[in-house]
């Protein structure tokens, strides 16, 4: 056996020690900084992240707008935003984007729907992704008992025409204030997607339970709360970072669908849903109605989309962008 | 390297009493109920003395891991006991079980599943001191490094992820983790099968020096023979879960009783090639059978070459056999004598292919 | 086999359960009076009184639940609200224009999607792929309703009476049905297509990079033999499951699409309950959409546990 110990002097050389050429990095590089790099180097995903801060930007900036125009969201001109006939007035200085049915700023009430959008969106994803990663999260690791009813619990919810349900609550309540219609919206939009979400956090949990690390951290002898903490959600945050970025397109859609069928926030705070409900009627001859709102709604989710797999991209440089399945 | 130590010698560290393992395969609509069991260890009595290493073999699916893990109080036994200074830690309340997993370390098979990808090598090697809460702040980093250095890594590595460094370096973080809280016992479950040939060596010796320096016992899990026999001081051969031959290495190794164990040495790779030449291999007949339905009687009857009707019937004690070393133990009703060949022998049974879906072996 | 259909059967069974339990609830703790929606805001006191009678709402609520669950054993769905027809009969009425909708979306979306993904997989980096794929990301990101307005707004609006041909609302639907079920069809089919399209060309790569289609290759067999043989055969096989399960949910997404279109389906009946508040109308709707999505999905596991044994072990 006299080989093991040859080997050794030769490896030793190989194995530790500094890499050749250049001093050694005493700090290595973060997933999170590898990632970082690579996501710069995604043009697409970049402009997407572009678009969103103007997005977000006019948003923010909606009060600006209404000052500067002189014309609240919910303020109607039919002297100037009709014209004689009480058709809606198109672009002209006095409305940028035109008015509509009612003879109010189009601009205007888009930036306070931006506002809507976005709020819903993310709020809804972040509570989702939350309430998805804990319950994925208790479900995988847990196991037992608590398994069976977590996961049939999804499985349930995934079985729900989440449309009607969410039309069904909204009948039965009756909700008709701007702030209880937009909880009620996130709350509802939050709880038909945390299943699918859970579902899949629960699978990864499942196989990294079964990795050598958390039973190295068992037998040192830490306690299943820290091994939760500590040693699963990290190995989860790459998941859970792409699946919120692309919930967030998901809900904002979902609040549109409930906002266009009067279901979803409630007048007379716009939301790009409600402004394409209101004009569907009217657009035949004033297009900016369909135009302003649908564009702006397409942009975002394509952005958000484009977002969340440059995210992807990044974080799992291996995976094939256009896998299905996964 | 370490003297050779001699059985009989030195104050039991472990003790592994009737220990069985059983994984249950649960089926049904409503009511979960069992359908069979996976007998992953089917009774396996074993002693590791305080400062030796000993050398579990057998192949993949004889249950040494399974085994390992319970040694380590990482699976609860079905039944048996396991005395670890003279305390059964099967039975330990959740306080007693933290302060046995100080004194009993784990190095794992696979130096890429065994450390959190999303941790930095510092907080991974320092995770002992954190969860028994010995060392914090500038004095874990400190001892950290210490042991960096001690198994031969970069202390300025700190800061680095798991992923920046080879297989072997790996495994060498893996060690200092195991070190960190100066252990009694470390388990080595397979410690370098992953790792090429090349740098094998250098772990299984910073392994050895470290054995010298510290004192450790080591319960050395492999399948490589040649490896064990380089490591240990003795060897337990494992067949489907039950143990069919322990003695001194040499013992082993020179003198095999265990038809089973013979045919693993004659099936090893010899490095002489005038030795392989001279070597008969001792084909068995058919596939390890399934440890959910293990064979009744001797479990290696369907494929020992020198099965009989008592094999079948009756299950060998691990006793000592006549004219072996004491301590040197054999589960068989007719062990093989020195000089016997085996190859090419017969069985006095039939005996049924444990292959699935095979016609039976034509005899 | 049987143990896995009678569990699949008996959960399918629990979920119809606590959904219509859901739904009972929702109703209980309703802060809209019921009376008040029936009566009309000049109904009398004693009017209102009697109304409560009529639908039991003066019982205890374990008596109104278990009403609840004989009557929908029956297959009674309870009355509408507004003008007392029964729920029931309003939803068969209504049910064929919904169901042609989505079979006819779903064999477009299903023929569309699959054909695209397999072009795009086996022609992968080339421009009709890149093509393929800026497609998809467009079809994800726009909701179905957005793709419905913008057809009519492109076929009723620019293309003036010809455009209005395809959906005029009111005859029954065996007249101009190719003509006023077309722009349904595409609206309601377009993002799935662009989600079945990603789906194929993913499981299609998938099985392509399999070693046993490489086999098939090495072995000496055409490509094409080798793509439509080996490898669409295999890479369908999640792609009918998923299309199973959607083809179930989509029926509880039509409320758009007939709305938009004035369809006069299962969908405008919901549209229509919402805002008149007729309650029984939406639950009905509800219950039955999610009997279809149930047995959709049954149907799924069932097929699927003949094809690939193992699923029947989980």
């Amino acid at each position: 056996m006299s080989s093991y110990t040859e080997l050794e002097a030769q490896e030793l050389r190989e194995d530790g020690g500094p890499p050749p050429g250049g001093p050694a990095r005493v700090r290595g590089r973060s997933p999170f900084q590898l990632a970082w790099a690579r996501f710069r180097r995604d043009r697409l995903a970049v402009a997407s992240l572009g678009v969103l801060a103007l997005i977000v930007l006019f948003a923010v900036l909606a009060p600006l707008w209404a000052r500067w125009t002189g014309h609240p969201y919910d303020a109607t001109f039919p002297k100037t935003g009709l014209d004689p006939d009480g058709q809606p007035r198109g672009p002209s200085g006095e409305f940028w984007l035109g008015a509509d049915q009612l003879g109010r700023d189009v601009l205007v009430r888009a930036a306070y729907g931006a506002r809507i959008s976005l709020v819903v969106g993310i709020l809804a994803a972040l509570l989702a992704s939350v309430v998805g990663t804990l319950v994925g999260v208790l479900s995988g690791y847990v196991g037992g008992a608590l398994d069976t009813l977590l996961a049939r619990l999804m499985d349930m919810t995934l079985a729900l025409p989440y449309l009607l349900v969410a039309i069904l609550l909204a009948t039965t309540f009756q909700i008709s204030s701007v702030g209880a219609s937009l909880t009620m919206t996130i709350l509802v939009i939050a709880f038909f997607s945390f299943a699918a979400f859970g579902r899949i956090i629960r699978g990864q949990v499942l196989s990294l339970k079964q990795k050598e690390f958390v039973e190295a951290a068992r037998s040192l002898g830490a306690s299943n709360t820290r091994i939760m903490l500590v040693d699963v959600l990290p190995n989860l945050v790459a998941q859970v970072t792409v699946l919120t970025s692309l919930l967030i397109p998901t809900s904002i859609v979902f609040e549109a669908t409930l906002s266009f069928l009067g279901v979803g926030v409630r007048l007379p705070m716009p939301s790009w849903g409600s402004m394409l409900g209101e004009g569907s009627d009217v657009f035949q001859t004033a297009w900016w109605l369909l135009a302003v709102p649908g564009v702006l709604l397409l942009l975002t989710t394509l952005s958000f989309n484009l977002l969340g797999d440059g995210i992807r991209d990044a974080l799992d440089p291996r995976g094939d962008r256009s896998g299905g399945r996964r | 390297m370490s003297a050779r130590r001699i059985e009989g010698e030195g104050e039991v560290l472990v003790s592994v009493e009737g220990v069985y393992k059983h994984f249950p395969i649960r089926q049904g609509i409503v009511f979960k109920k069992e359908v069979g069991r996976v007998h992953a260890v089917d009774g396996v009595d074993l002693r590791v003395r305080r400062g030796e290493t000993l050398g579990i073999v057998g192949e993949s699916g004889c249950g040494k891991s399974t085994l390992a893990r319970c040694i380590t109080g990482l699976h609860p036994v079905t039944s048996g006991r396991i005395l670890f200074e003279g305390t059964d830690i099967t039975g330990l309340p959740k306080s007693g079980l933290k302060a046995f997993r100080r004194d009993v370390q784990m190095i794992f098979q696979d130096p890429y599943g065994s450390l959190n990808p999303r941790r930095r090598v510092g907080s991974i090697i320092g995770d002992p001191f954190a969860v028994h809460a010995t060392a914090a702040g500038a004095e874990r980093k400190r001892r950290v490094q210490e042991l960096m250095e001690l198994v031969g890594l970069n202390p300025e590595h700190y800061n680095r992820f798991p992923a920046e460094f080879s297989g072997g370096q790996r495994q060498r973080i893996g060690v200092a983790r195991a070190l960190a809280l100066r252990p009694k016992l470390i388990v080595c479950d397979e410690p370098v099968s992953a790792l090429d040939v090349s740098i094998q060596a250098q772990v299984v010796n910073l392994l050895k020096d470290l054995q010298d320096e510290f004192g450790l016992t080591y319960v050395f899990i492999a399948h490589d023979l040649s490896l064990v026999r380089y490591v240990s001081d003795r060897v337990a051969v494992m067949y489907l879960g039950k143990v069919a031959e322990a003695a001194a290495v040499e013992d082993v190794y020179v003198r095999p009783r265990h038809p089973y164990t013979a045919a693993l040495l004659s099936a090893a790779s010899v490095s002489d090639p005038d030795a392989a030449e001279r070597a008969e291999r001792i084909v068995l007949t058919g596939d390890v059978p399934s440890p959910i339905q293990p064979p009744p009687g001797c479990r290696f009857h369907p494929r020992c070459p020198k099965a009989a009707g008592r094999c079948v019937e009756e299950d060998p004690p691990l006793i000592r056999r006549d004219g072996d070393a004491p301590g040197h133990v054999t589960a068989c009703h007719f062990p093989v004598e020195p000089g016997e060949s085996l190859a090419g022998r017969e069985a006095s049974i039939a005996q049924v292919s444990t292959q699935p879906d095979l016609p039976e072996v034509e005899q | 086999m049987t143990r896995f259909v009678i569990r699949r059967l008996l959960y399918a069974v629990v979920v119809l359960w606590l959904v219509s339990t859901l739904v009972f609830v929702f109703l209980h703790i309703s802060p809209v009076p019921v009376e008040r929606v029936i009566g009309g805001p000049r109904a009398t006191t004693d009017t209102l009184e009697q109304i409560r009678r009529n639908l039991g709402l003066d019982e205890p609520v374990l008596v109104q639940y278990w009403e609840f669950l004989k009557r929908l054993l029956r297959g009674d769905l309870g009355a509408s609200y507004i003008n007392g027809t029964p729920v029931a009969t309003l939803i068969a009425d209504r049910l064929p224009t919904t169901v042609w909708l989505v079979v006819g979306a779903g064999i477009l979306w299903f023929v569309g999607g699959v054909v695209t993904g397999v072009l795009s997989a086996t022609r992968a980096r080339s421009v009709a792929d890149r093509a393929a794929t800026v497609f998809v990301l467009i079809g994800l990101s726009t909701p179905p309703f957005v793709m419905a307005l913008v057809l009519l707004y492109l076929f009723a609006t620019r293309l003036g009476e010809a455009g209005f041909r395809f959906f005029e609302a009111g005859p029954p639907l065996q007249e101009h049905f190719l003509q006023r079920m077309i722009l349904p069809w595409i609206a309601l089919a377009f993002l799935m297509i662009a989600a079945y399209t990603r789906l194929t060309r993913g499981a299609m790569l998938d099985v392509l990079g399999e070693d046993y289609v490489r086999t098939a290759r090495a072995k000496g067999l055409s490509r094409r033999r080798v793509v439509y043989r080996h490898g669409l055969r295999a890479a369908l096989t999640p792609v009918v499951t998923q299309f199973g399960i959607d083809l179930g949910a989509l029926i509880g997404s039509t409320i758009v699409t007939e709305k938009v279109f004035g369809l006069q389906g299962v969908g405008q009946l919901v549209y229509q309950s919402i805002a008149l508040g007729d309650t029984p109308v939406i639950i009905g709707v509800t219950l039955v959409v999610t009997l279809f999505v149930i047995v959709a999905n049954l149907l799924v596991d069932v097929g699927y546990s003949f094809l690939d044994p193992r699923v029947r072990l989980s």
